[in-house]
């Protein structure tokens, strides 16, 4: 059978029509290296997240809690601009929480 | 215009969602945040065909959580023309009554190279969108082959630096003062570590009422070879050595250093020399080889030059 | 002082397409000035200086970026229509398989023109047959009746939302775009009902409900989607003969997929678009008088291909004669090998002929049109014929 998807499963036109989708893919699996924030040494700057080309810095309550380690591509832009050095990329061993 | 923070920003809503295939570190989702969150408003997305139209939509996955259309690779500004005319069209005739934002993102192929004509065509008619330049300095999509916004002396994969040749032989073309001799509302170059310059150029061309260019230096860790971590650094440091000056022109002819720059020109900040640029990229490394002496003193000079004709023009 | 009782007009085909533009209102208008379509657009700009439409018209620095804004204007939701020729269309091919696959019912009148080279301004089908493969509705006119009348039909067609295909008008440049006819307009209030308001499918300016429109396939996908279009194509057939029929309700004019002229019971037909289909009715007419039973038809509709009524027109006959006005450099007309595949849905296939004529506005006269049927009639006639050049 040649590989193709189905016709019928798709919107005409090249179109589609859920926003932002791609969030469904996990381009967290690209990385080898992942940022870990001392949240003791942050201060909420936020730099690290303005910086962040994949909006992986997660803000709550104008409060930096964590990375969303399903999309983080590992880049290490965040631990490079942190005033603080409050980021410091390490090598992932094992699949993280 | 609110005093920008980031905190502030933080509650925009989202509008290029996780999950772009862009390399890591790119700086053209970077820009495209910082661009974005230059309006509140309702905003449409085009795109001319590239690294940034490519690694967002990938069907059936899109990053876009705003409407979003691409169609070719030169046409960039006449795709963003099409839903801006659309717009005004049906807003004459009462049939919306929403305020939409239109803008534009295109490398620096589709914006110097074979998108040029478009974008002078609609920068010269006046259509209400702004035309955003991710600026990496040559066709990365395709294979980082020299673009006429490609440095002097950068070694591409069509300008490689080899045994007779020292890399593009042709200085950058400043796009940005051509696009300024449009006489278009707002014109802009910026870069990303400079988030709030970015931002608050990003609201300017936003409300201008007219056509707006942005010309962002867009450092590209793959292509200009260095580690992913330093987009931001090598940003700064494109400013610092005068390579990439923050500016913006007003009408065609009015124009401002922007603070960072406005620093180096007042010495307040020291003008880095060109040789730090190059020393901080694989693609210009060859230069530090004292055969190509002369060359990176012609670069210099250059430099220099256009530098100082920019001192001047912003003290017209 | 007598007033006549109807209400026809004397017009040339840019105009009448003009005037059927303007007529419609449409929302966005966007061309770049090539001849022989030029007329069209500088009618249409005056109706805009006077305020007579609503229209944004947008002069574009070029024809590549006046197909894409009004590709994306149309994908925005706005009503949208342009015009082209030749070089023109040459030039924007590029977006005619992106506007088509992109689904938007985009309107492009085409005032045929040969493509260079050489450079030659007159009429011949070099123009929409290169556009044959993109995806794009293609409707022909025999007159300016006709190029005004397809003009208020087209967007009905394409718009359709089993259609949502982009559709080409074709009129053939100088014979009928600067030619002066007599025409029946309708009057515009009917007009307007017919075409209806226009309802686009997932427009990008609803911002409530954020589209993205024309994403990069990869193997998967590029395939499935283009055959969405073929289904598309397919349903277009029944949708343009009753939009034929909704519009012969308003004008008194019924239009088919096929046009024929005396095929019934004809031996020998002939296949041809545009004007000269007029001319070739004529030669028919004469060649009956001395006792020929021939036939001439067009496929009103070139895209998509009406191979059901084609075959169905050319069965029993003895000879079919195709007329291309263009040529695939090295190979047949391009019309050839689709009549010849239409033939073979019959059990016998006729003698099949090709005739390329009229390239570069070579002038076709009827006695040329009737040497062709004699040349078929006493053998004389080859496989692939060029009508006019010296042996």
């Amino acid at each position: 059978m040649v590989n193709i998807a189905n016709y019928k499963d798709m919107v005409v036109g090249d179109r589609v029509i859920r926003p932002g989708c791609s969030e469904e893919f996990n381009t967290g699996d690209w990385r080898s290296m992942l940022p870990v924030i001392d949240l003791d040494k942050c201060i909420d700057c936020l730099t690290c997240w303005i910086y962040c080309p994949d909006d992986c810095i997660v803000i709550e309550d104008d409060r930096v809690v964590g990375i969303k380690m399903s999309h983080c591509k590992g880049c290490g832009i965040c631990a490079n601009s942190c005033p603080k050095k409050a980021i410091t990329m390490t090598f992932e061993q094992e699949e993280s929480q | 215009m609110s005093t920008l923070s980031l905190k502030d920003l933080n509650k925009i809503p989202v509008r290029l969602a996780s999950g772009h295939r862009l390399c890591a570190g790119c700086a053209e989702a970077i820009i495209a945040r910082q661009i974005l969150m230059g309006t509140e408003k309702d905003v449409v997305v085009t795109c001319s065909t590239g690294c940034f139209e490519v690694s967002t939509t990938i069907f059936p996955y899109t990053s876009w959580k705003v409407p979003y259309v691409h169609t070719a690779f030169g046409n960039g500004a006449a795709t963003c023309a099409g839903v801006e005319s659309a717009y005004e069209s049906l807003k004459r005739q009462g049939k919306i009554d929403k305020d939409i934002r239109f803008v534009n993102f295109a490398g620096d192929g589709a914006t110097y190279d074979i998108g040029l004509q478009a974008l002078s065509g609609a920068m010269e008619r006046g259509h209400k969108m702004l035309f955003v330049c991710l600026n990496n300095e040559a066709y990365m999509n395709t294979g980082i082959q020299r673009s006429s916004a490609t440095g002097m002396g950068a070694s591409t994969t069509t300008s490689w630096a080899g045994s007779v040749s020292y890399g593009k032989k042709e200085y950058a073309k400043d796009m940005t003062k051509i696009i300024a001799m449009h006489d278009v509302p707002y014109v802009a170059q910026a870069a990303p570590h400079a988030w709030r310059d970015m931002i608050t150029k990003s609201q300017k061309a936003f409300e201008c009422n007219g056509p707006s260019f942005i010309n962002a230096l867009s450092p590209c860790p793959r292509g200009w070879r260095f580690p992913s971590e330093k987009a931001m650094e090598i940003s700064k440091l494109a400013v610092e050595t005068c390579v990439w000056p923050l500016y913006e022109v007003e009408n065609g002819t009015e124009y401002h250093l922007s603070p960072e720059s406005q620093r180096i020109a007042d010495g307040k900040v020291e003008k880095k020399p060109v040789t730090e640029w190059f020393a901080a990229q694989g693609r210009y490394k060859h230069l530090m080889n004292e055969r190509w002496e002369p060359v990176v003193e012609k670069i210099q000079s250059e430099l220099d030059d256009r530098w100082n004709y920019l001192l001047k023009l912003c003290q017209l | 002082m007598m007033k006549p009782k109807h209400n026809d007009i004397a017009i040339n085909g840019d105009s009448a397409v003009a005037l059927a533009w303007k007529q419609i209102n449409p929302d966005v208008c966007a061309a770049y000035p090539i001849t022989p379509q030029t007329i069209i657009v500088e009618k249409f700009a005056e109706y805009v200086a006077n305020g007579e439409v609503d229209t944004e018209f947008v002069c574009v620095e070029s024809e590549h970026s006046a197909l894409t804004l009004c590709t994306t204007s149309c994908s925005a939701g706005a009503r949208t229509f342009t015009a082209t020729a030749s070089q023109g269309l040459a030039y924007m091919w590029e977006m005619l398989p992106i506007t088509s696959s992109m689904r938007v019912p985009l309107i492009m009148a085409v005032a045929n023109r040969t493509v260079s080279g050489p450079i030659n301004i007159n009429n011949d089908h070099g123009d929409v047959m290169s556009a044959r493969d993109t995806g794009w509705l293609s409707l022909f006119a025999e007159n300016v009746q006709q190029a005004y009348d397809m003009s208020i039909i087209a967007p009905k067609i394409a718009e359709n939302h089993d259609v949502q295909l982009p559709c080409l008008v074709n009129l053939d440049g100088f014979i009928l775009t600067h030619a002066i006819e007599r025409m029946t307009p309708i009057d515009t209030q009917t007009v307007k009902k017919f075409v209806g308001e226009f309802e686009p499918l997932y427009p990008l300016l609803d911002t409530d409900h954020p589209v993205s429109h024309n994403l990069m396939d990869g193997p998967l996908f590029y395939f499935p989607h283009k055959y969405q279009m073929v289904l598309a194509m397919e349903k277009a057939k029944k949708v343009a003969q009753d939009v034929f029929d909704e519009f012969a309700k308003i004008s008194g004019r019924q239009y088919h997929l096929v046009e024929e002229y005396m095929c019934e019971d004809a031996d020998c037909i002939a296949v041809v678009l545009g004007s000269s289909f007029g001319t070739m009715k004529e030669a028919v007419d004469q060649l009956r008088r001395e006792g020929m039973k021939v036939g001439v038809a067009m496929p009103r509709v070139y895209r998509p291909w009406p191979v059901e009524d084609l075959a169905k027109l050319m069965k029993g006959k003895k000879a079919v004669i195709v007329m291309d006005r263009h040529l695939s450099v090295g190979s047949y007309g391009p019309m050839f090998p689709e009549v010849c595949a239409a033939a073979l849905e019959n059990k016998e296939v006729p003698e099949m002929y090709n005739y390329i004529y009229g390239l570069g506005g070579a002038d076709t006269m009827v006695s040329d049109f009737m040497s062709v049927y004699k040349d078929v009639k006493d053998g004389r006639a080859k496989r692939v014929n060029y009508l006019g050049v010296s042996e």
